[in-house]
């Protein structure tokens, strides 16, 4: 304790987030980046600048604000060239990408807890939040990944075993974790232990979810997946391009450099950029159809036929647009009215979850996540917009794309009993005759 | 700035504590130091050493009020304090239990209620807590939107699980077909809207305190309102799986203290000095025994072994079944060695019996942690009791500790080696897709269940 003591009178050392060199604005603005904090940065440790040495020589020339938004600009422009490259492997890549992105965000976000509360020490505090973090990584790998793998699963005993007792598996791993918590509650430390225990419960709730929800959503079809992160990615950009040219009207206290001319403005260019998008990529395969897991080639699969969603037709376009466009009607693939719906979401919605991620930053007084990408902080600022994009978009597909999904209907189907099967067999059989659907015909079939 | 430099230039804890809590901090201030040891570690600190100190400085955690009811302050009178608070305790154990036995009889519905009564009293509990801790009464919106993300998660859950059972009576409205069809959407919407004000309500000098209280709310609501969803999950599938386990949790209690108090000698845990081996061990055996004994009881009546569904032509909840083959007497071999002691070659038990043991075991075992989990959460907060509900016994948190991850072991049990996915729910989703996939699932089970011999090929409705 006396530790603890002497930490509050010594200035303590900043947590190495801080960056003292990040004078600059962030692109998106919204960061805490107002006065307070950097006037009060004084004792930070020096500024890690971990911009390459390559780029350092090359912009050594141009003042300091332009080096920095040449910094800023490269690194945008690799991440944008990364997603791509990532996108044109394939599906398993993405995951995985997905998966250490969800790994380094928890880690990051762990990183703020310990050095808030000064936590380095608690005894076994680390090996539980990432024994929490795997537990809970497979529950959720588990109850979905099973369902693709259906057929893979069912063929190895093993596998098979895993799959069917799955949900009492991944409960006594946490089970486990829980005891082992509770079993290291120290007597000085019963505070500290548990904010840190709610602390990583919080960030396994926000960073691990969704990140299941993203896999969710790239199992439907790759186009599910590109078209949301693209949507906010351009309303990041368009965002801060027309506030940097326009700007005058302050939007939110929480983000100072955030005005209604850009939130706007990036509204409408997202909305646009989406309609492009996906009208680009509906007329590909490979983005439009669910991924499939291939027993025979044993791999990850996109072929398909395209729904309905991803076929062109007629839209007759409503009078006012006609006299201006000069065509009666147009051709469009339904997905691109789908497409409004989401950009919609990532412009007005989408933000939230970056002031959400500001107020946090202020809160406690960082800066940045961490230091992970020069010029942009660590990996959960580039991501604090998309939390809520993904959760949106698997709501929106199980909603109004489509239902359940009937193969795995009658997969659970099959796993009922006799009696259940029967029961639910001529409830269905009721509901169909009141609709009309039976005809004598099927019945005999 | 001035009076900030101040702080962080004078001596951390005895500038700290000395001062009333409140002096230099604006109610629930955030404070920029340029140390940034802000309010936050300055509040750890003060509780840091706290820990080693007398409990003089708990932030105004209000003395505890004496709630036992006038009659009994009389009839007692005459005791020693000790046996008087024995009694009270006595007392109030017993009322509980009747109380217990009375909502049994009075049904599934009121259960039901019960529960949710209890989940809403239990999140009161627990916020109020964290209102105490961190001060923050006056943050504003604050209360408003705890209990407007108890609503919503409430509203989701029940949506999902509540929904299947009523299916035919919801595919009759239209309305109540719309909500259900778009079920995840509107409670997305309404926890958007949610997030969205308390973005909004972010006030510069709070920034900490509201998001150390929505991060409080949304481990509560993970805590309390999972547990009790799937507590009445588990009532759903029959009665008896609702009564077994709290019941077994609660004479694990009862047994331990009683084993404790007559036998007790070695200390269990250093979080709960009370708690001893002798305990322990005495509760787990005459818990997988008054398990065994009360499986026996309850499984003869359909009342408690029935699934509770809603039937819409009476417009009830009824528990009419054929009791599966759990709940039928069956022949056991017993193992030899019991075969010299209880002298029969074979024994009828009831196969839920056997499930009874693995539920009474894991109350005996692992409950209890639940009940060192809120004993380690009280002394991080330097709280004795949750609240003062109950003369006594302190709050309803109290009562219900270790019950935490009995609910949630009894649902994984169920799902893991009774049954499979639930039937309802099965149901319900056939019933919301589209007709031509209908059409071709009807044909597909068809198929399925002739091959199978349920159904006749001649069969015609």
């Amino acid at each position: 304790m006396t530790e603890l003591r002497q930490r509050a009178v010594r200035e303590p050392d900043a947590p190495p987030e801080d960056k003292e060199s990040e004078s600059e604005a962030k692109v998106d603005g919204e960061t805490a980046s107002d006065s307070e904090s950097r006037a009060e940065a004084a004792p930070l440790s020096t500024s890690a600048d971990d911009t390459p040495e390559v780029l350092n020589r090359a912009l050594s020339n141009l003042s300091s604000r332009w080096k920095n938004w040449w910094v800023r600009g490269i690194l945008t422009l690799a991440m944008i060239a990364f997603f791509f490259i990532i996108i044109y492997l394939g599906p398993m890549v993405l995951m995985i990408i997905v998966m250490c992105v969800q790994i380094k965000c928890f880690h990051e976000i762990i990183t703020i807890g310990y050095n808030v509360y000064h936590s380095y020490d608690l005894p076994w505090f680390r090996t539980l939040s990432w024994y929490f973090l795997l537990c809970v990584n497979y529950f959720f790998y588990g109850e979905t990944v099973t369902d693709y793998f259906f057929t893979l699963v069912q063929r190895e005993e093993p596998l098979r075993i895993l799959s069917k007792y799955h949900r009492f598996i991944s409960f006594t791993l946490y089970l486990i974790g829980f005891c082992m918590f509770v079993l290291s509650l120290v007597k000085k430390h019963y505070r500290l232990q548990f904010y840190m225990f709610g602390w990583t419960h919080v960030t396994l709730l926000i960073v691990v979810t969704q990140s299941h929800l993203v896999i969710h959503n790239l199992f439907e079809g790759m186009i599910w997946f590109i078209v949301p992160i693209s949507c906010v990615i351009c309303n990041d950009i368009m965002a801060y391009m027309f506030g940097f040219f326009f700007g005058r009207t302050p939007l939110i206290k929480l983000s100072p450099k955030k005005t209604w001319e850009g939130f706007i403005g990036g509204f409408f260019a997202t909305v646009v950029f989406g309609l492009l998008l996906s009208y680009v990529m509906s007329g590909y395969r490979c983005f439009v159809c669910p991924v499939e897991y291939n027993n025979d080639t044993n791999s990850f699969t996109v072929d398909c036929e395209p729904s309905d969603l991803f076929r062109l037709q007629e839209y007759s376009i409503p009078e006012v647009i006609q006299s201006v466009i000069g065509l009666t009607t147009v051709w469009m693939y339904p997905f691109q009215i789908h497409s409004i719906a989401l950009s919609t979401f990532a412009s007005l919605i989408g933000p939230f979850g970056g002031f959400f991620a500001s107020g946090f930053k202020r809160a406690f007084k960082i800066k940045d996540f961490a230091n992970t990408i020069p010029g942009h902080g660590g990996i959960m600022d580039r991501f604090d917009c998309q939390y809520l994009m993904a959760t949106f978009v698997n709501v929106y597909i199980a909603s109004f794309i489509r239902g359940p999904n009937p193969s795995k209907l009658i997969q659970q189907f099959l796993t009922l009993r006799p009696d259940q099967q029967l029961h639910i067999f001529n409830t269905l059989r009721s509901h169909l005759a009141d609709k009309g659907m039976l005809t004598a015909a099927t019945e005999d079939e | 700035m001035l009076e900030l430099r101040h702080r962080g230039g004078c001596p951390g804890p005895g500038g700290a504590v000395a001062p009333p809590p409140r002096e230099g901090e604006a109610a629930g201030g955030d404070h920029e130091t340029e140390s940034t040891s802000d309010k936050e570690t300055d509040i750890d600190d003060r509780y840091g050493d706290l820990d080693s100190r007398t409990d003089s400085d708990i932030p105004e955690i209000p003395p505890s009020s004496d709630r036992t009811p006038e009659i009994l302050k009389k009839a007692l009178s005459g005791l020693s304090s000790r046996w008087k608070n024995w009694w009270i305790r006595g007392i109030l154990t017993l009322t509980m239990i009747s109380l217990f036995f009375l909502i049994i009889y009075m049904g599934s519905f009121m259960l039901m209620l019960l529960v949710l009564g209890i989940q809403v009293k239990c999140f009161h509990e627990i916020i109020t807590i964290g209102y105490r801790v961190y001060r923050s009464y006056d943050l504003p919106w604050f209360r408003t939107l705890s209990w407007y993300f108890l609503l919503c998660v409430n509203y989701f859950f029940y949506g999902e699980t509540v929904a299947d059972y009523f299916a035919t009576f919801v595919q009759r409205e239209e309305q109540l077909q719309f909500l259900i069809r778009y079920h995840r959407f509107i409670s997305f919407a309404l926890y958007l809207a949610g997030f969205c004000m308390f973005v909004l309500s972010l006030v510069k000098k709070h920034y900490r305190l509201q998001f150390y209280m929505f991060a409080w709310t949304h481990v509560t609501l993970l805590i309390t309102v999972t547990q009790s969803h799937l507590v009445i999950q588990n009532l759903f599938e029959g009665m008896i799986w609702f009564l077994v386990p709290i019941s077994s949790v609660i004479c694990n209690d009862i047994t331990a203290y009683l084993f404790g108090f007559f036998f007790g000698r070695t200390p269990l845990i250093k979080l709960s000095p009370k708690k001893t081996w002798e305990g322990f061990i005495g509760g787990f055996f005459s818990t997988v025994v008054f398990g065994f004994i009360a499986a026996y009881l309850l499984s003869k009546y359909q009342y408690f072994v029935c699934p509770v569904e809603y039937r819409s032509d009476v417009n009830s909840f009824v528990t009419e079944c054929e009791p599966s083959e759990l709940f039928q007497l069956q022949s056991y071999s017993v193992p030899p060695f019991l075969k010299a002691v209880l002298r029969r070659e074979t024994v009828s038990l009831y196969p839920f019996q056997i499930h009874s043991i693995a539920l009474s075991t894991f109350a005996s075992l692992i409950g209890p942690f639940g009940g060192f989990f809120a004993s380690g959460f009280k002394r991080a907060f330097k709280i004795k009791d949750f609240a003062n509900t109950i003369p006594g016994h302190g709050g309803i948190m109290d009562r219900f500790d270790c019950q935490y991850l009995m609910a949630t072991f009894v649902h994984v049990y169920i799902t893991s080696f009774i049954r499979g996915p639930n039937p309802s729910k099965v149901l319900q989703q056939l019933l919301v897709l589209q007709p031509e996939q209908q059409l071709n699932i009807y044909k597909t089970l068809k198929t399925h269940l002739i091959e199978k011999g349920i159904l006749q090929p001649t069969l015609k409705v």
